[in-house]
């Protein structure tokens, strides 16, 4: 049927060091134009980062300002009043929420990783998966735009009607998360048929690592609720362009119905931002305790009713718009199922670390730091959970450091566990370890002192998006700010000592943590193909570690 | 850089061979993938059609008067005409891809070419019908101004323009998929001319059909919905 044409091997060695994807080719356009998922997964994580610095210098704005209560930038006496305020914490959780959080993971390193862990030469669909980044692109300057023409000030959540009568540049910021969106399917749609399609030899559902599994559940997420994100942009656009009035009360819309839609795609994207960082989590912890991992079955199908589930909650974020009190207790209900497979993973997490063999590397520590913070975030949603107590909470700063507990203190931890891991996989040079694991105890420091104050003043009713406050919490606000800044301090140094590895870091030996899955049996830093061999599983126990003891004894 | 053999598609006198991606073991391998990824991306479609009918539905329980007097006003006989315009255009797409399956080029070039004049055809009584609305001022959200007797008949209905945006939006956006799909469509005949497509290589020409199939679906629920309002 098929016919080969072999072709000779053209590539020259021109150094010493062995050829890898990074300098087998070179040049801008060599790495614009790729269609390698490693280099396509380095693009992604510088465009993170950035994005992640613009939405850090936000948040740090915003905590300056709430350093007392009549504000420190922007007060109600001056010329422009508090408007200021209202942007900034629209565009830092825009850019946190679409441009950093959701591409993180998936764009960055399971594109990294995912295709090594599957015994793949990339991923399925590599063009998607270049025009992916390139949507991305399009989409962060879009929105870029629109803070030059104006910036929103509506909140990441863009509520009707407030978000039809403000200025223009709803619609440009509304189309940039319309953009974003299709980005966030094509990684989605990639992932998907990689998982389906391009396992490697005797390599059965259940003999793929976690992470895959986790990003799988993403993808599922990121195919079937983004377009609903996508509608409800776009007729948010139109509202304000036509005023077609379906959210509009004034045209005889309904402004709760935008709540439902923008909630069916926002409750899911909760979960297309936690399950990547859970796999993460699996893969690291695993790694750094020698074991494999604990219930590995039930942490695949905990990932994949995760996902499920996450479809049937969203109307929790609505308990004071209006809903029957039937429905209400039907999301509580569901709610609360959540927590079943969530707790499911975070005690195998646990049970996997128990007796292990550990080792404090900085990727550990940040999965600690995870396990710990995680914690803490699943805790406190079933405060949000219960019907009364949500009624009390809702729209506080309990509300807000709930959401950071498991966006930043999980997620945004999880992906930085995830780039100490790989990251002598990736470059091939390792960081200076001593630097990151006081970054790491610095961010997790950072991390309580900056919210623990906001569950405490948000309990007693600090209400969420506030340029000024009450003095009775000016306490609580200073300490916040503080940990804001060490926050701020652990990911400059971060920052800092990875940028310096790229350059003038040592070179990392092969598999430098030992990791038994694939995506560590290549070369480090791997060739361009992915591997010179023909990767076949042929075990169940993928987390077998035996190997390293018997390389010791050789 | 180490490069695996070139596998190529088995071709058919007079065509172009089809080479296989490098990262695919064969061409079977490579075709499922591609339809998989392509069944994915027509799921997102349903979803986006899927927000947009749920707010219809809500809508007409609401305001159901409002919804029959709307679809009243548009002419049943054009959009029937659309509909078999469509259903017919669904035919020969569909042919189209058995033709390249069997590797006949002229036969599937006739299908396509077919496929795109009705598409065209569509976008023409589509034409027909926004001008009339636009005459009549029943447009969607502000611009809603009815003039003359449709002033009167909607007199005493709930929020009319409530209908008109559903009905411009919804047609709005099927509008838009025509025309990529006609974009698409007008590709596979370029590329198709040069014998790009064969028994050995058909994904492109398979899924733009399917991709046809699903909007000539999405209409097929329009129609009711919008000119037969029950």
């Amino acid at each position: 049927m098929t016919t080969n044409v072999p072709v000779a091997d053209v590539a020259v060695e021109t150094s010493n060091e062995p050829t890898n994807y990074l300098n087998c080719k070179r040049g801008f356009w060599s790495w614009a134009a790729t269609l390698d998922h490693k280099r396509i997964g380095i693009m992604y994580l510088v465009g993170v980062t950035l994005a992640f610095l613009v939405g850090g210098i936000f948040a740090l704005g915003i905590r300056i300002q709430l350093w007392s209560p009549e504000g420190v930038m922007f007060k109600a006496t001056s010329e422009d009043g508090l408007a200021g305020y209202n942007q900034m914490f629209t565009l830092h959780g825009a850019f946190m929420v679409f441009m950093f959080i959701i591409p993180a993971i998936p764009g960055a390193l399971a594109n990294f990783a995912l295709p090594l862990m599957l015994g793949a030469k990339d991923v399925a669909l590599p063009r998607l998966n270049l025009a992916s980044f390139y949507l991305w692109l399009t989409g962060t300057l879009l929105a870029c735009y629109s803070i030059i023409t104006g910036a929103v000030d509506t909140g990441w959540t863009f509520y009707t009607p407030y978000s039809i009568q403000t200025q223009q540049s709803v619609i440009s910021m509304g189309l940039a998360i319309f953009i974003l969106g299709f980005s966030s399917i094509f990684t989605g749609m990639n992932f998907i048929v990689t998982c389906h399609k391009l396992r490697a030899r005797g390599q059965t559902w259940f003999r793929m690592p976690l992470f895959c599994w986790a990003v799988y559940s993403t993808a599922i997420l990121q195919v079937l609720a983004t377009p609903v994100l996508g509608i409800t942009v776009l007729l948010l656009a139109f509202e304000h362009m036509y005023h077609i009035g379906i959210f509009d009360p004034a045209y005889g819309g309904d402004p709760v119905l935008f709540q439902h839609f923008f909630w069916f795609y926002s409750h899911p994207a909760v979960y297309i931002m936690i399950l990547p960082g859970m796999g993460v989590i699996s893969e690291v912890v695993s790694v750094h305790s020698r074991k494999p991992l604990f219930g590995y079955r039930l942490m695949a199908f905990s990932a994949i009713s995760i996902g499920v589930i996450s479809f049937i909650v969203w109307g929790h974020h609505m308990f004071t718009s209006g809903q029957s009190a039937f429905v209400m207790m039907a999301f509580s209900f569901l709610t609360f199922l959540v927590a079943i497979p969530t707790a499911i993973k975070e005690f195998s997490w646990v049970a996997t670390i128990w007796k292990g063999s550990i080792a404090l590397t900085a990727p550990m520590l940040y999965a600690m730091a995870f396990l710990i913070i995680f914690s803490i975030g699943g805790l406190t949603g079933i405060f949000l959970g219960a019907l009364s107590t949500d009624i009390h909470l809702h729209d506080t700063y309990f509300v807000v450091a709930h959401f950071h507990a498991v966006m930043m203190g999980s997620t945004a931890v999880a992906f930085f566990a995830g780039v100490h891991h790989w990251w002598p996989q990736i470059w091939g040079k390792m960081y200076n370890e001593t630097l990151a694991k006081i970054s790491a105890v610095l961010i997790l420091t950072g991390f309580m002192v900056t919210f623990l104050p906001q569950f405490m003043m948000g309990s007693q009713g600090m209400p969420r998006r506030y340029a000024t406050y009450l003095p009775e919490w000016e306490g609580y606000h200073k300490v916040s700010t503080v940990g804001a800044f060490i926050l701020g301090t652990g990911f400059a140094l971060m920052m800092g000592y990875l940028i310096h590895s790229i350059f003038a870091g040592k070179k990392a030996k092969q598999n430098y943590w030992g990791g038994a899955t694939l995506d560590w049996k290549t070369q480090t830093p791997p060739i361009h193909e992915n591997f010179d061999f023909d990767p076949v599983i042929e075990s169940d126990n993928i987390y077998d570690y035996s190997f390293l003891t018997e390389e010791k004894k050789a | 850089m180490s490069h695996g053999p070139i596998v190529q598609t088995p071709t058919p006198e007079g065509f172009r061979p089809h080479v296989v991606a490098h990262h695919f073991h064969d061409a079977n391998q490579e075709f499922h993938s591609v339809k998989l990824g392509f069944w994915l991306f027509l799921a997102t479609e349903v979803m986006l059609f899927g927000g947009v009918f749920a707010a219809y539905f809500i809508f007409h329980g609401q305001y159901p008067e409002t919804f029959v007097k709307g679809g009243e006003q548009l002419s049943v006989p054009m959009g029937s005409l659309n509909t078999v315009i469509l259903l017919t255009s669904s035919w020969t797409m569909a042919m189209g891809v058995r033709a390249c399956q069997l590797s006949q080029k002229k036969q599937m070039l006739g299908f396509l070419w077919v496929t795109l004049l009705c598409a065209g055809g569509f976008l023409v009584v589509k034409y027909f019908e926004y001008t009339a609305k636009i005459e009549h001022g029943l447009l969607p959200g502000s611009f809603w101004h009815p003039h003359g007797h449709y002033a009167e008949e909607f007199a005493n209905v709930e929020w009319p323009n409530l209908f008109f945006s559903f009905y411009w939006t919804m047609t709005g956006i099927h509008g838009v998929h025509v025309i990529l799909g006609m974009l698409a469509i007008s590709w596979l005949i370029w590329q198709g001319g040069k014998g790009r497509f064969h028994s050995g290589f058909s994904a492109p020409v398979d899924l733009i059909g399917l991709y046809w199939h699903i909007v000539d679906l999405i209409w097929i629920f329009l129609f009711p919905l919008l000119y037969l309002v029950p």
